[in-house]
């Protein structure tokens, strides 16, 4: 099953990739095109991050993830690098866990 | 793309794209780490690296599994964000221009990073060096990494120890984050953040991201719908201009460009 979901999800994401690539240019150019390509991946990633911070299953719960999260945002503020964003969130995380 | 207003080299872009590509495809490292938390399997983590091939994604469809969700539903959670990828690959069609073989191997390579890298380019030349370079530098290093960290991410144990949970969501806002360059963005993420949070107790695991992504471009397509495309354009294109990595200079052109807010 999972390697069935793996498989699939992979030949999609790949074929969405090629699709653009070969896709003519006035469909590019159509506003709703480039309104909806704009919007997904900020809508996205707004639900993802939530989920991701607040989820656990199906409850909502607040714990060490929101320390990473809050570090992360300073961070972002300061425009300090990707990846000194991403490992001072988890180091966060994981001194909130610690204490 | 440089303060002096001089044309870079061949040299300078392709140095630039290696700098992007090496500080990405490190992070391949979390990934595997993080997969195999999730419950998949060292090989399982490395054909997503080298199959599925783009960072959210791959960890949308772990965390769907991690927090007991079906691998159908992380599989189409995946599907769903790795459609930015045919939007991106709109984008770069014009300036790659590559046909029959090429064009099967390069879309391969057409991810947040290669694009941002390859689109913002002067000439179509230096769009091609910053593309491949970044996707190909990223692609090596991500699979290497992702298997790497898949091997310590059983080693270790429990990530959660080291908060790599939380790196993941860190990640996405780091991704997000330069995106938010205006009103009508701030709105549909924060929405799609509300929607999700709301669906979570009523909704199966890695259903509250699809309702949540989806009840947030509705909304983003009605708040923007008195736009002229132009304006549509102007701001909405913003988030494909090189942004958030490590080579510094994008930073200070967009702060010189618009001030601090």
């Amino acid at each position: 099953m999972i390697w069935w979901a793996i498989i699939a999800a992979s030949l999609a994401c790949y074929g969405m990739k090629l699709a653009g690539l070969s896709v003519p240019d006035r469909v590019l150019e159509h506003p709703l095109t480039v309104r909806v390509a704009a919007l997904i991946p900020v809508g996205l990633l707004g639900a993802l991050i939530a989920v991701q911070v607040f989820a656990d299953g199906q409850a909502l719960v607040l714990d060490a993830r929101l320390a990473g999260l809050a570090v992360a945002v300073v961070l972002l503020l300061v425009r300090a690098p990707f990846l000194v964003v991403v490992a001072a969130a988890a180091l966060a995380a994981a001194l909130v866990r610690l204490l | 793309m440089s303060a002096d207003g001089g044309a870079p080299s061949d040299r300078s872009v392709v140095v630039d794209s290696l700098g992007v590509g090496l500080a990405t495809g490190a992070y391949g490292i979390s990934f595997g780490a993080i997969a195999t938390a999730s419950g998949l399997t060292v090989l399982q983590a490395c054909v997503l690296s080298l199959l599925m091939f783009s960072g959210a994604s791959q960890f949308a469809f772990a965390g769907v599994v991690a927090s007991g969700g079906s691998p159908v539903t992380g599989g189409i959670t995946a599907v769903l964000l790795g459609s930015r990828n045919t939007f991106y690959g709109l984008g770069l069609a014009p300036r790659l221009r590559v046909h029959g073989w090429r064009r099967l191997a390069a879309a391969q390579l057409v991810i947040d990073e290669s694009t941002a890298m390859g689109v913002a380019r002067e000439t179509d030349r230096h769009a091609r060096i910053g593309f491949y370079v970044t996707g190909t530098s990223i692609f090596l290093l991500w699979n290497l990494m992702t298997f790497l960290g898949a091997l310590a991410g059983n080693a270790l144990g429990d990530p959660r120890t080291y908060g790599l949970d939380a790196a993941v969501g860190a990640a996405f806002l780091a991704l997000l984050w330069p995106r938010l360059t205006a009103w009508p963005q701030r709105v549909v993420a924060v929405v799609g953040a509300l929607v999700a949070i709301g669906a979570v107790p009523l909704t199966p695991a890695g259903a509250p991201i699809i309702v949540g992504g989806a009840a947030a471009v509705a909304l983003g397509l009605w708040i923007t719908r008195r736009s002229s495309d132009a304006e549509i354009v102007e701001t909405l294109e913003h988030p494909e201009d090189p942004h958030h990595h490590e080579d510094g200079r994008p930073h200070e052109d967009v702060r010189d460009e618009r001030g601090e807010p």
